[in-house]
């Protein structure tokens, strides 16, 4: 193993003496790693004495693991810029095919650059923190515990990891320094969309959620990590292709995909979707499998939450809530605002979130989109019980079968099918597959979401809406109150 | 040895390498030929494992390209196109650096980097940053990584270009003892004198195919003919009451020489100077025409070119 291991050290080591001999990487680092910590140290200060002024004690609690989580991610952002030139800027500047030509395993050249790629941005980072810590040791503010301190250590850790393989993913796929350097606001901004939420829960002091988001950070780099070694080909980083967008090629790649050689809508129907759909199988399985889970979660969450609110309510809620049911014949009517045009609308917008929401983590968040959606109906489910237990004459099945059933025959299925691919597409880019470029394999992988969305997926949403607007609202009015 | 068979390239829509066929023994040098862009760097990448083909196989030094892959570049020295060295590390750093590479232990580390710096003449700038190279000292430097692990096979693009003649003497001469310690040789050139002196099998690629393959004799045979001679005498003397041997074609005479072109020349030329001598003539010199590996090689180009032209 150690020799397996050797030439990964190797690429790394030459790479990080490189490194520290470089002006350019070396200055910006220091300055950020010194210059960054006094600031924050001179504006927690600042507001720390503004905020004293009005005992405002939970924000200041907050503030100081705030400062760190950003003075630990400040010198990542420098790390990307040597990452994003991994592979392409050694191909650029003709070094690549020496390394190439020796007998290095993929995994091992691809390691090499990634733990240069993290060490560096990791060690300024917790030089930084470091540093900062000390000055506000010697003042009177208050040291996060130990608790969140290993939290935030984590956070770093993660947003480097996340940051630098994805910048090597771009590098490897990249034609040029230009292109990968344009290609990482791909990066930098879901990764500050990321750091405002972990501040919401740093300031919220909600720690169970940044352990989640902790998990969901590394989770996506170990992906993006995966997807780099899947889809490193030699082949790829000695191409001589240049950066313009071929929309054409783009455009006869998806279509070629697309109709898959079919000449009539029938044949398409009979050939082209049912391959695409034979080849999402497992994973629609595996959609059944974890909507019962979604369901029992959604029901769980509603029992242990809203059950002992349920308890505590007076009397007077009850009644109100126990006479708004009483009303509830009303849905009859609700036919007149929601219309089908609009549920479907609603239901095509949420296959497509989860589409977009998996496209960009590898399945993952799509995946977490589709159980919320589902765990409502074991939420629903969960309220209604509760009800009934409340207010007599509510009959859980009946009601579930009578305003859920119904349309929900074609909309679950639907729901499972259009996120049974996003899983497909997921596992499909974090798969080695040779001969191919990864913008090859991305078209193919939206043709087949194209072919089910446009093919299954909305006719069956179709008649979803159609059924939920129409015969749904009678058969819940039926049923409501008996 | 190198054994390659109906190996192709192909890239999208374009054809980089169409069928080509190469058997290449230990202990000799085998040359690639060719415009920019003719295939002989897809080729070469295909035999250091670095291009998986696209149709036939090749194997190096035992090893398949395609299996083996990582067998292959253990076994293979490669100067590529590009030098590919890092501007920031010393010689003797970036030395080590690919012994380390290529798992050599410290001490063989030492002695090969020291042996090829100093062959190269390169120990006096040994310990500054190779960013302050000539281009020469460079490709010197280059070609010394792809020795460093002394390899069974050396893949060589243009060995010698943008080096002073003293060095490429140099070079011709290291890659001449490489070819007589059994080691199989493959050059990119465009060099054609290099070419010539150096290649026991010559190649020459058109858009991906070989036109042209075999001994440097056998091409001058192929394209140009048979060998043309002249035979000078020391005063005048009438060719004309000379029988020609079988196989010896008169093309011209002079009052003092004459000019022929000869089928078989090993077994035409002795018979030919037996009937001189036969007649008493005064010989006093028998030369072949110069022919060239260029005149070789701009014919096959033209021809090929026509023949596109025609298409």
């Amino acid at each position: 193993m150690f020799n397996k291991l050797k030439p990964v050290w190797l690429v790394a080591g030459r790479e990080l003496k490189d490194q520290f001999r470089d002006w350019r990487v070396l200055t910006p680092m220091i300055i950020l790693v010194f210059c960054f910590p006094i600031l924050m140290n001179e504006f927690a200060k600042q507001t720390v004495d503004f905020l004293n002024q009005y005992s405002a004690n939970l924000i200041l609690e907050r503030l100081v693991p705030f400062s760190i989580m950003i003075i630990g991610f400040f010198p990542i952002t420098i790390s990307l810029v040597v990452a994003l030139e991994a592979f392409v800027g050694e191909k650029e500047r003709g070094t690549i095919e020496p390394m190439l030509s020796a007998p290095l395993d993929n995994w091992q050249l691809y390691f090499g650059k990634l733990l240069v790629g993290v060490i560096t941005p990791l060690v300024a980072s917790y030089l930084s923190i470091a540093f900062y810590l000390v000055m506000i040791s010697r003042q009177n503010l208050i040291m996060p515990p130990f608790m969140v301190m290993l939290q935030l250590f984590l956070l770093t850790t993660a947003h480097a990891t996340l940051m630098v393989s994805a910048a090597i993913v771009i590098s490897v796929q990249s034609t040029s320094v230009k292109a990968a350097n344009l290609l990482a606001s791909f990066i930098v901004i879901p990764v500050a969309i990321l750091m405002q939420g972990e501040a919401v829960m740093l300031f919220w002091g909600n720690e169970q959620v940044l352990w989640l988001a902790i998990a969901g950070v590394m989770i996506i780099s170990l992906l993006l990590i995966r997807v780099g070694i899947a889809h490193f080909q030699r082949e790829y980083l000695l191409g001589r292709e240049i950066d313009t967008i071929n929309l054409k090629w783009l455009w006869l790649t998806f279509w070629k995909n697309f109709r898959g050689g079919a000449n009539s809508f029938l044949e398409w129907y009979r050939f082209v979707l049912s391959a695409a759909l034979r080849r999402i199988v497992p994973a629609f399985l595996f959609m059944v499998a974890i909507a019962g889970f979604s369901i029992w979660l959604g029901y769980d969450w509603i029992m242990v939450n809203v059950s002992p609110v349920m308890a505590k309510a007076s009397p007077e809620v009850l009644d109100k809530i126990t006479n708004a049911a009483r009303e509830m014949p009303s849905l009859a009517g609700l036919k007149d605002n929601l219309n089908a045009p609009f549920l479907f609308l609603n239901n095509t917008r949420a296959v497509t979130l989860i589409f977009l929401a998996g496209l960009f983590s590898f399945s993952v968040l799509g995946i977490l989109l589709y159980m919320v959606n589902i765990g409502l109906i074991g939420g629903v489910f969960a309220v209604l019980q509760l009800l009934s237990v409340q207010i007599p004459g509510i009959q859980p099945w009946r009601i579930f079968l009578a305003g859920v059933v119904p349309h929900g025959i074609f909309e679950i299925p639907a729901l499972m099918i259009g996120s049974a691919v996003v899983l497909y597409m997921g596992v499909a880019i974090v798969t080695p597959q040779t001969g191919r470029s990864m913008g090859e394999i991305i078209l193919e992988l939206l043709a087949d979401w194209a072919k089910v969305f446009i093919g299954l997926v909305v006719p069956m949403l179709g008649v979803a809406a159609v059924i939920e607007a129409y015969i749904t609202p009678a058969l819940l009015a039926a049923n409501l109150i008996k | 040895m190198i054994e390659t068979h109906d190996l192709s390239k192909q890239f999208h829509d374009f054809m980089a390498v169409d069928g080509v066929n190469l058997s290449v023994p230990s202990g000799q040098i085998l040359a690639l030929l060719g415009q920019n862009g003719a295939g002989k760097t897809t080729t070469v990448r295909m035999l250091t494992a670095l291009l998986n083909p696209s149709r036939g196989w090749a194997r190096v030094a035992g090893f398949d390209v395609v299996k083996n892959g990582h067998d292959v570049r253990a076994s293979v020295g490669v100067l590529t196109e590009q030098h590919g060295l890092y501007m920031r590390m010393t010689a003797v750093e970036y030395l080590d650096f690919f012994g380390q590479v290529y798992s050599l232990s410290p001490s063989l580390r030492q002695a090969r980097s020291d042996h090829l710096l100093q062959y190269f003449g390169l120990t006096e700038a040994s310990r500054r940053r190779i960013g302050e190279y000539s281009k020469g000292m460079r490709q010197k430097l280059a070609l010394a990584r792809a020795m460093m692990h002394d390899p069974g096979v050396l893949l060589l693009d243009e060995p010698t270009s943008a080096m002073d003649p003293e060095s490429a003497r140099l070079v011709r001469d290291e890659i001449a003892r490489l070819k007589s310690s059994k080691r199989t040789i493959v050059i990119c050139s465009h060099n054609l004198t290099e070419v010539e002196s150096l290649a026991d099998q010559i190649a020459i690629i058109y858009r991906g195919r070989i036109l042209l393959q075999g001994t440097l004799e056998d091409l001058k045979y192929k394209v140009l003919g048979s060998p043309e001679y002249e035979i000078k005498f020391t005063d005048a003397w009438d060719s004309g009451r000379l029988e020609m041997p079988e196989g010896v074609e008169l093309l011209s005479q002079a009052a003092d020489s004459f000019k022929v072109r000869v089928k078989r020349p090993q077994e035409s030329n002795p018979q030919l100077l037996k009937a001189l001598y036969a007649k008493s003539a005064p010989v006093m010199a028998m030369q072949e025409e110069p022919r060239t590996l260029e005149q070789v090689y701009l014919k096959v180009m033209a021809e090929a070119k026509g023949r596109e032209h025609v298409q």
